[in-house]
């Protein structure tokens, strides 16, 4: 028996920009339902690395950025735990002169967003940092950054979004979605069909589809961050790491283990992704070179998920150019855990107000519409 | 030619390479111990010289035979012990050297999967405590090592492995204070047409019992475990009869509830996996022959499903015909049908052995809250069943994303079948719609400063 459902917003995917809009409707008081193809937060949002970072984002995104930090800060309040959210300080690594120079330009670029960034040259690091290894000549601190576990955030997003209201359907892929001219219809196997006035696509690395599908083609790719852990260590590190010019990113969970990050991993189908033999022998080798202690560690698991990338490794976060109704709020290239849950808010303002407060031009599908050639995502 | 590659050196994997060698092959027999064996034919470090009729018991005749097959075929092939097979990708494995702590990769073209089994552990409170140890454990105390676990030592669970190991104890001197096993003597009754398909096999439990009823070791049937007694170590253990609950001292504790499949590099080789009713847990899809669903992957021995260590032999030579047969070679076809129809009736009498040693199915109901599950991650019974009842997890990989089960070290092998028990329970639903944890790499800890040696020409 087919279930109808009539609703004011439907979101295809249940990662933590879908199930984060899902909550910031209920709150304004729409109706929504929201479609998720497998569980909220296991493709991407919740299997990600956990860092909770503005430092180091394009000035684009900082606005959103900053709104998703007074979010985060919130964050109990929202979704009722705390997620292992902490203000442990972003620190990011220089390991050349030239490297250092390029987060002293971050600092002063940035200077308007007040990320509170303070540099740490190399003897003051040494004498603070002593676990680091001899690469490190200086790095950039942004105190107020920090980490979270994703795969506690990303699902808690979702189910508090149930609590407040939203009908969502996990394990129901969209089969179908047709538009006509007032408003949309969704099929979902033969158990579900959802009736719209709008439409948010948060699709993740599958919202190309939707989006061409209403003509908006975008040049998506999909991304597979090498992610592995360490059995627990003694405590000697609260910041998370990461590494100017990209390469191996690190956090000390309160249980003692290190999340390692760094690389791709590979597809095995459309669907899943793991860490691969290469990706594995780099994290390690970078790692070690970057944290010498953990010379004596065990890896004990690796991981994957699948992210969408588009070539200016920007989001797509704003309306549609063709089809009213919809709305688009994918692409955020491996970056997407931090701004996600603004992200949410700015689709829920856009949906119910019409406009957003928080400036997102720069995300606009529309820079795709000349036709740009598919780019490659493999550099982190 | 066509690189072929042994995963596991117990006895299906011994009997594999030991056809693929009668064939003309030189395959590569890839085993994490230092020794070839396996579990139920462990062999006791070089130096040691227990004999093998002190050290297996009735099973001397059988490991004796699968130690001389090893011995003599070791100059025909590649046989390399201490090998951690740790993932698998694209047509080889990631082998960890743990003598040098060197990854090599080891491709192949055919690969038998022969990884064995551990004990099905279904935890009771106080079980982490210094003194407790799995059946097998027990075991491998006791032929590796030439020692017992404990002084006094109580055995509680179930399945054939409880009576051979309570026996393998009394005979090495040590005091055996009682059998406690799950299943009651209805359930083996109930069992016993079945168990008649293997007289030899049936005869020898009986042995055991009555050898150990003679010998004054105490044994009840029916029981339930309630908890190991002690604070720095094992003092006791509390069970309940049916009627009463009843305490027995002891310094040491061998417990389990049989065997479960290692599957992990089945699963990150890409197998398909179905559930088995009979075996109550996720299984890789096999044909008779042990062939996969991956092309080019067979598998082979309790690995691939728990039949016993004289089925693994068989099936090991099956695996390794079928190879033999895909690569288009003679094998001989009455051989083929003698271990079909054999590894079929053993069939049989697994599914006797599992009426007769019945899984504990209220288990989960009766487990405490404040029990740990997950050692690793010292997680309880009451979290599992709190991260079911507030977030609505009903699969094992969610339960494991929000609760931290099977996340540690052990990636799930010890905890993940009470885990599962739990989650079932707790969400009301068939043990078979639970699902299973995915397999991820490395199948066990590897250090991070490993170094990467040059890919092994196999």
């Amino acid at each position: 028996m087919k279930r109808r459902i009539e609703t004011d917003v439907a979101i295809v995917g249940g990662g933590i920009v879908g199930a984060s809009a899902a909550l910031a409707l209920r709150r304004k008081g729409v109706r929504v339902v929201l479609l998720e193809r497998d569980l909220c937060g296991s493709r991407s949002s919740g299997v990600n690395y956990g860092g909770v970072r503005r430092q180091g984002r394009a000035l684009v995104q900082l606005p959103l950025s900053l709104r998703a930090h007074g979010i985060w800060a919130r964050l109990p309040e929202l979704i009722g735990i705390d997620g292992e959210y902490i203000r442990s300080g972003h620190f990011k690594i220089a390991r050349s002169e030239a490297d250092m120079a390029s987060l002293e330009r971050y600092r002063d670029a940035s200077r308007d967003f007040d990320l509170g960034i303070e540099l740490l040259s190399g003897e003051r690091l040494k004498a603070l940092c002593p676990w680091l290894g001899g690469k490190a000549v200086g790095g950039s601190l942004c105190p107020e950054d920090g980490q979270a576990n994703p795969r506690l955030v990303s699902p808690a997003f979702a189910r508090a979004a149930q609590r407040a209201g939203a009908e969502i359907f996990e394990r129901s892929p969209v089969d179908s979605v047709s538009h006509d001219g007032s408003g949309f219809t969704l099929q979902s196997g033969d158990r579900l069909e959802v009736h719209s006035a709008q439409l948010i696509n948060c699709a993740g690395a599958w919202a190309g589809a939707l989006a061409t599908q209403f003509g908006e083609p975008v040049p998506m790719t999909s991304g597979h961050p090498a992610m592995a852990v360490t059995s627990p260590m003694p405590h000697f590190m609260d910041w998370s790491l990461g590494v100017e010019g990209g390469g191996v990113y690190g956090r000390q969970v309160a249980r003692g283990n290190l999340v390692l990050g760094g690389g791709r991993g590979l597809a095995l189908d459309a669907d899943r992704a793991r860490s691969s033999r290469d990706a594995i022998a780099a994290l390690t080798t970078q790692a070690i070179a970057l944290l010498p202690g953990l010379r004596h560690a065990q890896i004990i698991r690796t991981w994957s998920g699948t992210e969408g990338y588009l070539p200016d490794r920007q989001p797509v976060l704003g309306a549609s150019r063709t089809t009213p109704g919809l709305l688009h709020g994918f692409g955020f290239a491996g970056a997407g855990f931090q701004v996600g849950p603004a992200a949410g808010e700015v689709l829920a303002e856009l949906a119910h107000e019409g406009a957003s407060s928080t400036p997102i031009e720069a995300f606009s599908i529309g820079r795709f519409s000349a036709a740009s050639p598919v780019s490659s995502s493999s550099k982190d | 030619m066509t690189r072929t590659v042994i995963v596991g050196a117990g006895p299906a994997g011994i009997r594999a390479a030991q056809t693929l060698v009668e064939h003309g092959l030189r395959p590569v027999l890839l085993d994490e111990a230092a020794r070839a064996g396996g579990q139920i034919y462990r062999r006791p470090p070089a130096n040691f010289e227990r004999p093998a009729e002190a050290l297996y018991g009735t099973e001397a005749g059988r490991a004796k035979a699968v130690h001389a097959a090893i011995d003599g075929i070791a100059d025909r092939i590649d046989y390399r012990p201490g090998s951690l097979v740790w993932n698998a990708q694209a047509g080889s494995l990631d082998v960890l050297d743990t003598a040098t702590s060197t990854s090599r990769a080891v491709p192949y073209d055919r690969l038998i999967v022969a990884t064995g089994a551990t004990d099905r552990v279904l935890p009771v409170p106080g079980w982490t405590l210094p003194g407790t140890y799995s059946l097998g454990g027990s075991q491998v105390a006791l032929k590796f090592q030439g020692c017992t676990i404990g002084r006094q030592v109580v055995f509680m669970g179930s399945g054939p492995l409880l009576y051979l190991v309570a026996y393998q104890y009394a005979k090495a001197g040590a005091q055996v204070v009682a059998v406690l096993d799950t299943a009651t003597l209805a359930d083996q009754a109930a069992a016993s047409p079945r168990l008649l398909t293997k007289p030899a096999t049936l005869a020898k439990g009986l042995y055991y019992l009555g050898w150990l009823r003679t010998h004054g070791v105490a044994l009840h049937r029916g029981v339930r475990p309630v908890r190991v007694l002690g604070s720095d170590r094992v003092t006791g253990v509390v069970f309940h009869d049916g009627q009463s609950e009843r305490t027995l001292s002891c310094d040491a504790v061998g417990f389990g509830h049989a065997l479960r499949s290692e599957t992990q590099l089945a699963d990150l080789l890409g197998c398909r996996f179905a559930f088995s009713p009979v075996q109550r847990a996720h299984l890789p899809e096999r044909d008779a022959a042990g062939r996969s669903s991956v092309e080019g992957v067979y598998l082979a021995g309790d690995g691939a499903g728990i039949q016993g260590a004289d089925a693994a032999e068989w099936a090991g030579e099956r695996a390794a015909l079928a190879l033999l047969q895909d690569e288009g070679m003679t094998v001989d076809p009455g051989r083929v049908s003698l271990l079909e129809n054999r590894l079929s009736r053993i069939g049989v009498f697994r599914r006797g052995l599992e009426r007769a040693f019945p899984f504990p199915e209220d288990w989960a109901a009766q487990a405490p809250d404040e029990l740990v599950v997950c050692r690793c991650e010292n997680i309880t019974a009451g979290e599992l069943r709190a991260t079911v009842r507030d977030t609505g997890a009903d699969e094992m990989n969610r339960l494991k994303a929000l609760s931290r089960i099977g996340m540690g070290r052990c990636q799930g092998r010890m905890c993940g079948v009470a885990a599962a028990e739990l989650l079932a329970h707790a969400a009301g639903v068939p043990i078979a719609q639970v699902g299973r944890l995915r397999g991820q790499a490395p199948i066990k800890p590897i250090p991070l400063g490993l170094s990467a040696g040059p890919e092994a020409a196999a």
